[in-house]
């Protein structure tokens, strides 16, 4: 076991003895995610690398410390991807970090979420354990699927030491098309167009316009292309505009999260079955994924977002901005609330890791 | 925080149930389960004695047969209440003994949860009971032009509900995904009969991704009552590319060369010559028996897509050294080529009076080696093996031939899976790609995982079922039994659903 590693293990268990927290930290990029962050920073990125690439295995294993777009331009090179697009939120992003916000981009709509390409986690635990879980194969059935626990757990379970991720190839066409539909329009295009065998990849809708990405064969793209009508977007403003949907550096998303506290500049993102009808809260959204993900800026209350995502079917985060020291998860069931104390204190009885990032208490 | 998790360090020994009464348990059961849902005469509990393992048998002391998910709640109350433990059970015909029962324990079977509740169309998903049989989705979204993905070999057979438990993949999972990426929310019952729901609707659940932990689990967390899966639209056109090898290790190369070309099959198999020696002779697929190996490669989507891909195919394939490619010309052709892979079970069972399926995953680019390691073995043992893979993703299934009535034979059938899945996991692969471990491969499981892994997975299962009742004794091993694994080995498998198919 390498030297760093050794030194975590010695730093938990004194954490864990002295009842002290640690907050694993990459780049800080996603630090505005989750509830108030508490505990010495244990910084990451002394711990990076590429531990093992062959593309033809589809899958790269890679520590937690490594920068997130280094990881992208190896895969890169080799004519692959990380299929759910996962934000960076700046170039300081790990993939540690990635992994732990569990965060994906534009490409869910298709590709699946970023907890669909994690086949396999080292995890250092509240104990000092380093754990395997997984491994570097797609099908792998032996014991609970404990890695993909890990994706989107917010450092409360342990520290990422490495992971291995499910890479893909780059698709070797895309387009991207735009619409005016209005939003109730646009979320029935959508789900039409959802049960169609089109190579859809992305969708983004805001302020009466839906942008609609084809990602493919040559022919699939071609085809859908002319099947769909709609604008055909110019290759170069279609990147500009993905990237700035994935980064959140699109106009609807600047200014959101910048003075906490204030409701206006919240931003808050809500999971919700693609069929959901429009919202009817006040503000303006962005919708991607299908009509599965609706961002929304707007001054209705907390309650007032969470009763409405809660009655859709679906759940509210307060994404950025807001009190960050009251819950910003939806609620959870008492019964499940008390599996998610159990599994605290399974990984990390004494509370070392990150406690009360995901939710008060833990 | 709480400490009762750490004095308790479940997962040290095998639980003992001998105390459970059964005439306790029959009559509080009998209080909430209508006539008819109880069996606990021996005549009636011998047909659950064991699943598609049939090696292992077990009577179990008592079967449940609720039709309701308030009656599902019942039982666990009730067995909670009298430490009773509980196996659930779909159609029974998992491959690795997760269903096998208990001799002190119930049976919970999901058999009588048989319906659709909703296909959608428009959200593209269906609700469903646990006990609906993994086919029958795909037939009730097919008017919809839509299909359930998933589509493990005993998909005519088996649920919805064991699909969940095992996470059941099939031959289209390099594409497609496996349980777990196509199941968006499932509903259960934990052992203190609280309804929970793992997932939802949309795209995510607040909170850990308990959906994740639940699937796979083998029955050990919570029984499902109910799943929503996501339906996908039906490809317009499907064709299969045959390729020929005069060398398997040129075959296994051939596999890594069509993902190094950007391309992911629809399904990516490949068989030995023995295999399809043994399938020509059974099914007529017409496969080139001169080949050492032969890859069958499949693209589905529009017919431009389709056109495109195959060109692509048969340009790696010919460039990695196939000896002879035939590409489908109809529908009638790419079954045929299909029907021979499909046919390898059976076959084996026309070779020889047993059979014993093996199911480690290994990095793709092992697979030579795999296959050279096997021969050797072949003639360690004294018995012979016929190789099929899901080769797109690593996932093995040599099918070892013996005969049960010859002395010594099972034994070293045994023992020759055992060095398959443990040299599988040398390689930096698994003990099971998709039949799950059961009771078949825990002893392996200590191969693959440290004392510290197996106590993380003990708290887990822990953290859904304090009292550790749920399917005791399966997926992962005691660390007492660990400690004398090494001459303890498990006995094999033969199936006994003749009128499966298995790939």
């Amino acid at each position: 076991m390498n030297d760093q590693i050794q030194e975590w293990r010695e730093r938990v268990r004194r954490a864990a003895s002295s009842g002290d927290a640690l907050q694993p930290r990459g780049g800080g990029t996603k630090s505005f995610y989750g509830r108030t962050l508490v505990g010495d920073v244990l910084d990451t990125r002394a711990h990076a690398g590429v531990v093992g690439y062959e593309p033809t295995e589809l899958v790269v294993t890679v520590r937690g410390g490594t920068p997130l777009a280094e990881l992208e331009a190896v895969i890169a090179e080799k004519g692959q991807m990380l299929a759910f697009e996962p934000p960076h939120f700046g170039p300081t992003a790990t993939v540690g970090g990635c992994v732990a916000a569990g965060l994906s981009g534009p490409r869910r709509l298709a590709a699946g979420a970023l907890r669909d390409y994690v086949l396999g986690v080292k995890l250092l635990d509240g104990r000092g354990e380093v754990l395997n879980f997984g491994g570097q194969v797609m099908k792998n059935v032996a014991g609970y699927d404990v890695s993909r626990l890990i994706a989107g757990s917010l450092g409360t379970l342990g520290l990422i030491l490495e992971v291995s991720l499910k890479v893909l190839p780059r698709p070797v066409a895309e387009a991207t098309l735009s619409f005016e539909l209005d939003e109730a329009q646009a979320i029935r295009r959508l789900n039409e167009w959802g049960g169609q065998p089109l190579p859809l990849s992305a969708s983004a809708w805001y302020a009466g316009v839906l942008a609609l990405r084809l990602s493919g064969a040559e022919a699939a793209v071609r085809s859908a292309v002319q099947k769909l009508g709609g604008t055909r977007v110019d290759d170069g403003e279609a990147e500009a505009l993905w990237a700035a949907v994935r980064e959140q550096t699109h106009d609807f998303f600047v200014g959101t999260g910048q003075s906490a506290g204030t409701a206006e500049s919240a931003l808050w993102r809500l999971a919700l079955p693609s069929v959901a009808e429009p919202l009817g809260l006040a503000g303006e959204q962005c919708i991607e994924w299908g009509g599965s993900l609706r961002w929304l800026r707007s001054s209705a209350s907390a309650e007032q977002v969470r009763a409405r995502a809660e009655a859709l079917g679906g759940h509210a985060t307060l994404y950025r901005g807001g009190n960050r020291d009251g819950e910003v998860f939806h609620a959870l069931p008492a019964p499940i609330m008390a599996i998610h104390r159990r599994l605290k204190s399974a990984f990390d009885p004494a509370g070392v890791f990150s406690p009360g990032r995901l939710y008060n208490g833990f | 925080m709480n400490t009762i998790h750490e004095a308790l360090a479940p997962g040290e020994q095998e639980a003992d149930f001998s105390g459970v009464d059964k005439v306790r348990v029959v009559e509080a059961l009998a209080r909430v389960l209508p006539a008819g849902a109880l069996l606990y005469e021996a005549e009636d509990l011998r047909p659950y004695e064991c699943d598609g393992l049939s090696a292992y048998r077990q009577v179990p002391m008592i079967v449940a047969l609720p039709k309701t998910e308030a009656e599902v709640v019942a039982v666990l109350k009730v067995c909670h209440e009298l430490g009773a433990p509980v196996v659930a059970r779909g159609a029974g015909t998992g491959l690795s003994g997760g269903a096998l029962p208990h001799a002190n324990g119930v049976v919970l079977s999901l058999a009588r949860f048989t319906r659709i509740l909703s296909v959608d169309p428009y959200s593209r998903t269906a609700v469903v009971q646990p006990g609906v049989r993994n086919v029958s989705i795909s037939e009730a979204a097919a008017p919809y032009g839509l299909y359930y993905a998933p589509d493990p070999s005993s998909q005519i057979a088996c649920t919805i509900g064991g699909n969940v438990a095992e996470n059941s993949g099939g031959v289209h999972c390099l594409k497609y995904g496996l349980t777990v990426h196509n199941v968006l929310r499932v509903r259960g019952v934990t052992i203190d009969g609280e309804v929970v729901e793992f997932g939802n609707h949309g795209p995510d659940a607040p909170g850990y991704d308990l959906l994740a932990l639940a699937i796979g689990s083998e029955g050990m967390l919570a029984v499902v009552t109910e799943a929503t899966v996501k339906l996908t639209p039906t490809p317009q056109l499907a064709r299969c590319v045959l390729a020929a090898f005069d060398d398997v290790t040129r075959a296994g190369d051939a596999v890594a060369a069509v993902i190094a070309a950007g391309i992911i099959p629809a399904g990516l198999e490949m068989m030995d010559q023995p295999a399809t020696v043994a399938v020509e002779d059974f099914v007529h697929a017409g496969y080139p028996l001169d080949a050492k190996a032969i890859l069958l490669c499949e693209s589905d989507g529009t017919p431009e897509e389709v056109a495109e891909e195959v060109e692509r195919m048969r340009a790696v394939l010919e460039a990695s050294g196939a000896t002879e490619i035939r590409v489908s010309r109809d529908e009638a052709e790419r079954l045929r080529f299909w029907a021979g892979r499909k046919a390898a079970f059976p076959a084996a069972g026309r070779l020889s009076p047993d059979y014993y399926c093996m199911d480690g995953t290994i990095p793709r680019k092992h697979i030579g080696a795999m296959l050279e390691a096997i021969e050797v073995m072949e003639g360690k043992y004294g018995l012979r093996c016929i190789n099929v893979f899901h080769a797109g993703d690593g996932n093995l299934h040599p099918l070892i031939l013996f005969d049960a009535n010859q002395p010594g034979e099972l034994e070293r059938a045994e023992a020759f899976g055992a060095e398959i899945l443990e040299l599988s996991v040398e390689f930096g692969g698994t003990i099971t790609g998709e039949h799950g471990v059961g009771i078949e491969k825990i002893n392996q499981m200590c191969s693959q995982f440290t004392r510290a892994e197996l106590a993380a997975f003990f708290r887990v299962k822990a953290a859904f079922d304090p009292a550790g009742l749920l399917n005791p004794g399966k997926a992962i091993p005691t660390l007492n039994r660990c400690a004398e694994y090494g001459r303890v080995r498990a006995s094999g498998g033969q199936l006994p659903h003749p009128e499966l198919p298995r790939f």
